[in-house]
């Protein structure tokens, strides 16, 4: 971990990653697509609406996934003072945020034919609407600090303040009486979904995975050269 | 302790004599809620079906809008420096002015409340609950908001940003506040909703404490 904290490495290692990802991402999510959209069964009940899942799950594991790193990030930047752990928390807030509003908007366009209504007031949606909230005030945080390793600081202590979040979404369904569905997936005594719609789902999710890894090392990079490009224009200003 | 005792008094005493404290948080959680029969309009059974909720949102913005009293008189004439260099932890100054910033500010709105709550028509059944229920919520309410207050501290124009940050962790009060006096006026136990409550303050008193004082020691630098 300590390797990377040299910005100069680690913007070589992830300039040679970065193509790999990206066709990654693009493999992944174009067979997962097609795996969803083609070759998996309708569901006997919800027709053909249901293949709103394999973009609605993925993304809000996504926006968990992706909330959790930001946290073990900011843990990292905090303790170590680690400078690119700092940079990619900030990064990932973005992505998160956007994960987030995915889920939430591909939910409520299932949700109101399979459900009859957009939006329910349940434990699992108002956890995750508290989510975009937490992610976006994250990011105001970043924005409100002229200092950047100041805003990095305490956008540190907001994310972890913020992280109890994380397991009231994950066990909302099970601690209260839901609208929406309890885990199918991530449970202790395996999947109960049938592995026809399970494959279809495991492939988008890590297409997601490999986007959000591609979206990352392009902004921690911009991220870094803005750094380099404030330093400067700070010496210039000095000479 | 009797540092933490002083610094408690002397917050009381700033808050007394400055106003700004109790009177306007009081005013303010009252015109909210008289604002609500005026928009919604008088309907009996409307108004006790929302009462509960509409004491609870606006005991909360009141309780929002005074945050920005706990720490940033101190900081701004730096007093703030001077308690972070006393013997007495950051921490245990935290939950000192937290204590005092309760004192005037939440335990007003909780006198308040059953007032404003037979304003809004809400069942007697519902009184002593929400009173009880607001005695768990409102000291969580502060000390969550020191979290918040001590991080955009240094911030010009942070009051937005504060509601920002301080409003998504102030949610699990509401919902749980609110909850346990719907299930009062319901004829349902509000005992589970009151020990949640509960385990906030609890939970709100070991850990906030310990994020403000980060976030202020981040500040004062």
């Amino acid at each position: 971990m300590q390797r990377w904290a040299n910005p100069n490495r680690f913007m070589k290692l992830t300039s040679a990653l970065l193509p790999w990802c990206a066709g990654l991402s693009a493999l992944l999510i174009g067979a997962g697509l097609f795996l969803g959209l083609f070759v998996a069964p309708p569901d006997y009940q919800q027709g053909e609406s249901v293949r709103i899942m394999f973009v609605h799950v993925p993304s809000a594991w996504m926006a968990l996934m992706i909330y959790t790193i930001m946290a073990a990030a900011s843990a990292v930047g905090l303790i170590w003072k680690h400078p690119v752990a700092d940079l990619v928390a900030k990064a990932c807030a973005p992505i998160g945020a956007s994960f987030t509003f995915v889920a939430l908007v591909t939910g409520a366009l299932w949700g109101q034919p399979m459900w009859g209504t957009w939006w329910v007031w349940d434990a699992r949606l108002t956890s995750v609407l508290i989510l975009l909230f937490l992610y976006v005030g994250y990011i105001a945080l970043w924005q409100a600090f002229d200092d950047p390793s100041r805003a990095a600081k305490a956008a540190a202590i907001l994310a972890l303040v913020g992280f109890v979040n994380i397991p009231i979404i994950k066990f909302s369904v099970e601690w209260w009486n839901t609208l929406h569905q309890p885990a199918s997936v991530a449970k202790l005594d395996g999947p109960s979904i049938h592995v026809s719609l399970l494959i279809p789902l495991l492939v988008m999710a890590a297409g997601f995975t490999a986007y959000f890894v591609t979206v990352l090392i392009l902004r921690v990079q911009r991220e870094i050269l803005a750094r380099r490009v404030r330093v400067l224009r700070l010496s210039q200003r000095t000479l | 302790m009797s540092h933490f005792l002083a610094i408690i008094r002397r917050d009381i005493k700033l808050a007394l004599r400055q106003g700004g404290g109790a009177p306007l948080a009081v005013a303010f959680f009252i015109l909210v809620v008289t604002f609500f029969p005026l928009g919604i309009g008088p309907e009996h059974a409307l108004l006790e079906r929302i009462s509960a909720g509409v004491v609870w949102v606006a005991a909360l913005l009141a309780a929002m809008l005074s945050l920005d009293r706990l720490f940033q008189a101190d900081f701004e004439d730096g007093g703030l420096d001077l308690l972070a260099l006393s013997p007495l932890p950051l921490e245990l100054i935290v939950v000192a002015k937290c204590t005092a910033h309760w004192l005037t500010t939440g335990l007003p709105l909780l006198i308040a409340a059953p007032v404003l709550a037979l304003l809004l028509d809400m069942a007697p059944d519902g009184l002593a609950v929400l009173a009880l229920a607001m005695l768990l919520g409102t000291p969580s309410l502060s000390l969550i908001g020191a979290i918040g207050a001590a991080l955009t501290v240094g911030i010009r124009r942070g009051g937005v940003l504060l509601s920002l940050l301080v409003l998504p962790l102030y949610v699990p009060v509401l919902i749980f506040g609110a909850g346990a006096v719907e299930a009062a006026t319901s004829a349902l136990a509000p005992r589970p909703h009151l020990l949640i409550l509960g385990a906030l303050l609890l939970a709100a008193l070991a850990l906030a404490p310990w994020a403000s004082a980060a976030a202020l020691r981040l500040n004062l630098d």
